[in-house]
């Protein structure tokens, strides 16, 4: 297997210049979306594998059409009904997959780490579409995308990421890309959920100020991770307290502010429907953005050799001992 | 009394001759040749004659050292010999110059009754290279719930009692296993996590887990469980010993509660003394273990205690698991490491050549501390003493993984570093364990 593959397996595979090329490619392809054709040759005779062990609407839907948008063969295999349903591990099915030789393979998985494992145990390039609590960074890019194209600019702009950043890799992926690109980046929650030792990790400023997030100029809004919450947990004390202290509804948002979320939403907990429903929600423009950011990164990956991960060279030392 | 049990050998005869024999524990640090005679130490001297039919080693800028002690080793016996055996354990410990392991009754079926207790004596008598020593558990299925027959499974030689893996969730259990304890004048070796903090956590909780999204928990968890405990054996008056301790805060508390007069050993691991969570961020599986890799101030916190003698054991937790156990995401994975193999090379290279802790203080952990800890015959360079130490090339580099283990899995968390020290040749309760010296010094005169 090579050592120099690249692949996409969190915002820190990339840097600044990464991502305002694809932010930028993602922009020149919105002129095909809105064509009458909606499709160009450019990913003609590649393959594209979308393995999905976790349920996902927009996500898988918008990464197969992607690579259906740029003309790629495209397969989609979903855990449930598959193999892995006969107990098949991730590391026989990845290398049973690879064995079609898909030039890219996108990955959703619950546990930390999966994709960097299907990059390590593939020949494809690999892309992260969500692996547990970890790293989502294609919703980091589609965000970024959002907001520079509604707001004009990334530079200094504030944002709070509101609610549960404790089970959230949405939260992960987009502290570190937002402040690659210069934005500002507060965490606004209950401490239970917001992770011990997050603002030495990586400078954010938290807040367990719900007022607090009057001064953003983004209030990104994350979804309320209840089927992660184990039962006797007592993360909080019920959804109901959670929705009236940290609920955004439109008595919150001031005008001027827009407000994100990565979806799906529990309307009447994190956010109102009121404000789900309003002008300064940017929710749809988020899932427009999924599908031509998507393209981009498929794009990028296999015509730029500068992105991505280089496999690090310590698991390599692993690998052979254990071999 | 504790029993050992390894397969019969023939004890060995043998003259290693110009060696530096080292043995703080005895005040000794000399270059000599050492005669070997029937399995015990017969002379220590100066050009010394090898009686005929002694094997002669030429032992050049070699150091014998005593053969070390582990108080904590899974060897997997009975039931997941899939894992680990008693041979290859025994093989790994030998090649790690150790020539005493204790191994833990988290089995299956776990050894919580003379039954199993002598299954698994019978194991290590028919295979082990090495003296063997097994701890039962302290509460049957160690569910902690219902005491084991400790009287029992002490006569059978029993070295002491844990539900390793587990912390003994009630103080009230705790307390009942002391008391009953107390007269036999045994150790209850003690696991230390508070599990409603613990559950669900893949990591220690900070900065890292903090960046990794992994389920992790806070070092109180560990160091709640050591005050409880030290406190009980304070009351009690019974003897405790704290397994792979991992926290400041809990080596602060075995400070204290030595203050106080509390019958307390403790242990810290090897991977505990060089490593912090910060190797977490490869998300390498060979890096989860119980307790798990904690911050950098706590792995200096492990060492001053291992230097003012606060925690007065080495122990590696040696604790194989097979390929399709680690090969999977990190959250999915197996805790533990193996450590056998690698514990004094990773220590030379880590804390005794950089000049952080003196070897002399790293040996004494790795014999002395656990031999007063479990009340077993320290392996000592001294005329008349048995034969339990091992030849050493001290200075020899060398990269984890680049030979074969000895044990039946690979899952090192040292794998791919540069390690000093290779132990050549050991011989434990007389008998030869390890021959790897490869030079033409070995052979029959």
């Amino acid at each position: 297997m090579s050592n120099h593959r690249r692949h996409l397996l969190g915002m820190h595979d990339l840097d600044s210049a990464d991502v305002e090329r694809i932010l930028e490619t993602a922009a020149g392809f919105e002129d095909v979306v809105e064509r009458d054709v909606k499709k160009v040759p450019t990913l003609r005779g590649r393959t594209v594998l979308n393995l999905f062990y976790e349920s996902s609407t927009r996500t898988s839907a918008s990464f197969e059409l992607a690579a259906k948008r740029l003309s790629a063969d495209v397969v989609s295999v979903k855990a449930a009904g598959s193999s892995v349903d006969k107990g098949e591990s991730l590391k026989d099915t990845v290398r049973t997959l690879n064995a079609y030789k898909p030039n890219i393979i996108v990955i959703r998985h619950p546990h930390i780490g999966a994709a960097q494992l299907t990059a390590r145990w593939s020949d494809a390039h690999v892309v992260n579409a969500g692996d547990g609590k970890h790293q989502h960074p294609t919703q980091s890019l589609l965000d970024l995308y959002t907001i520079k194209k509604r707001l004009g600019r990334l530079q200094d702009v504030k944002v709070s990421i509101v609610g549960d950043v404790l089970h959230s890799r949405v939260a992960r992926s987009n502290i570190e890309g937002f402040q690659m690109m210069g934005l500002d980046v507060t965490l606004v929650g209950p401490p239970a959920l917001i992770p011990p030792g997050i603002e030495e990790a990586t400078g954010v400023k938290v807040s367990d100020d719900p007022e607090s997030m009057s001064e953003a100029d983004v209030i990104y809004v994350l979804r309320m991770q209840h089927e992660r919450m184990e039962s006797g947990q007592n993360y909080l004390p019920s959804l109901r307290e959670y929705a009236r202290v940290w609920g955004v509804n439109a008595r919150r948002v001031r005008p001027g502010q827009v407000v994100m979320h990565p979806g799906p939403m529990n309307r009447g907990v994190e956010i109102a429907p009121d404000v789900a429903d309003s002008a300064a929600s940017l929710v749809e423009n988020q899932v427009e953005a999924g599908l031509v950011v998507r393209m981009a990164v498929l794009y990028d990956l296999m015509t730029r050799p500068s992105m991505g991960t280089v496999i690090d060279i310590r698991e390599r030392a692993g690998e052979r001992g254990a071999a | 009394m504790t029993r050992l049990e390894m397969r019969k050998a023939e004890p060995v005869s043998l003259l290693i001759r110009g060696a530096r024999l080292l043995d703080p524990a005895e005040g000794l640090d000399v270059t000599a040749d050492l005669l070997i005679h029937a399995g015990k130490i017969a002379q220590i001297g100066d050009r010394l004659d090898a009686p005929e039919g002694t094997r002669v080693i030429e032992a050049g800028r070699r150091t014998v050292l005593p053969g070390l002690v582990d108080p904590h080793v899974h060897l997997r016996v009975p039931g997941q010999e899939y894992k680990e055996d008693c041979a290859t354990g025994s093989m790994a410990g030998a090649a790690g110059g150790y020539t005493t392991i204790l191994s833990m009754p988290n089995t299956d079926p776990v050894i919580d009754s003379g039954a199993t207790l002598e299954a698994a004596f019978e194991r290590a008598a028919e295979s082990a290279v090495i003296p063997v020593g097994f701890l039962a558990a302290v509460t049957i299925g160690r569910l902690g719930e219902t005491l084991t027959e400790m009287r029992d499974l002490a006569d059978r030689g029993a070295a002491g009692f844990t539900d390793d893996g587990s912390p003994i969730e009630s103080a009230r259990v705790m307390r009942r296993a002391l008391q009953y304890l107390k007269p036999l004048n045994l150790p209850i070796a003690l696991h230390e996590e508070e599990s409603s903090l613990t559950r669900g956590g893949h990591m220690h909780e900070g900065a890292v887990s903090a960046r990794l999204g992994l389920g992790a928990w806070p070092g109180v968890a560990e160091t709640l469980m050591v005050a409880r405990d030290l406190r009980l054996a304070e009351l009690e008056g019974a003897r405790i010993h704290l397994q792979h301790l991992s926290i400041r805060g809990s080596v602060e508390e075995v400070a204290r509660g030595r203050e106080r007069g509390v019958r307390v050993s403790s242990e810290a691991s090897p991977h505990h003394l060089t490593l912090s969570d910060e190797a977490v961020y490869s998300l390498d599986s060979n890096f989860k273990m119980n307790p798990p890799l904690s911050s950098e101030d706590d792995r200096q916190a492990l060492i001053e205690g291992i230097l003012s003698g606060v925690i007065d054991c080495i122990a590696t937790d040696h604790a194989p698991h097979a390929q399709h156990e680690k090969e999977v995401p990190f959250e999915a994975a197996a805790f533990g490491v193996t450590g056998l193999e690698t514990a004094l090379p990773i220590l030379l290279e880590e804390l005794v050549e950089p000049g952080l802790v003196p070897l002399a203080t790293i040996l004494r952990a790795m014999t002395e501390g656990p031999c007063n800890a479990f009340d077993l015959e320290r392996p000592a360079l001294r005329v008349g003493a048995p034969a339990n130490l091992a030849i050493w090339d001290l200075d020899a580099r060398w990269t984890v993984g680049e030979r074969p283990f000895h044990s039946k899995s690979k899952n090192s968390c040292f794998l791919g570093r540069r390690v000093r020290g290779k132990c050549l040749v050991t011989i434990a309760a007389g008998c030869l364990a390890l021959d790897a010296m490869e030079d033409k010094a070995v052979g029959a005169v």
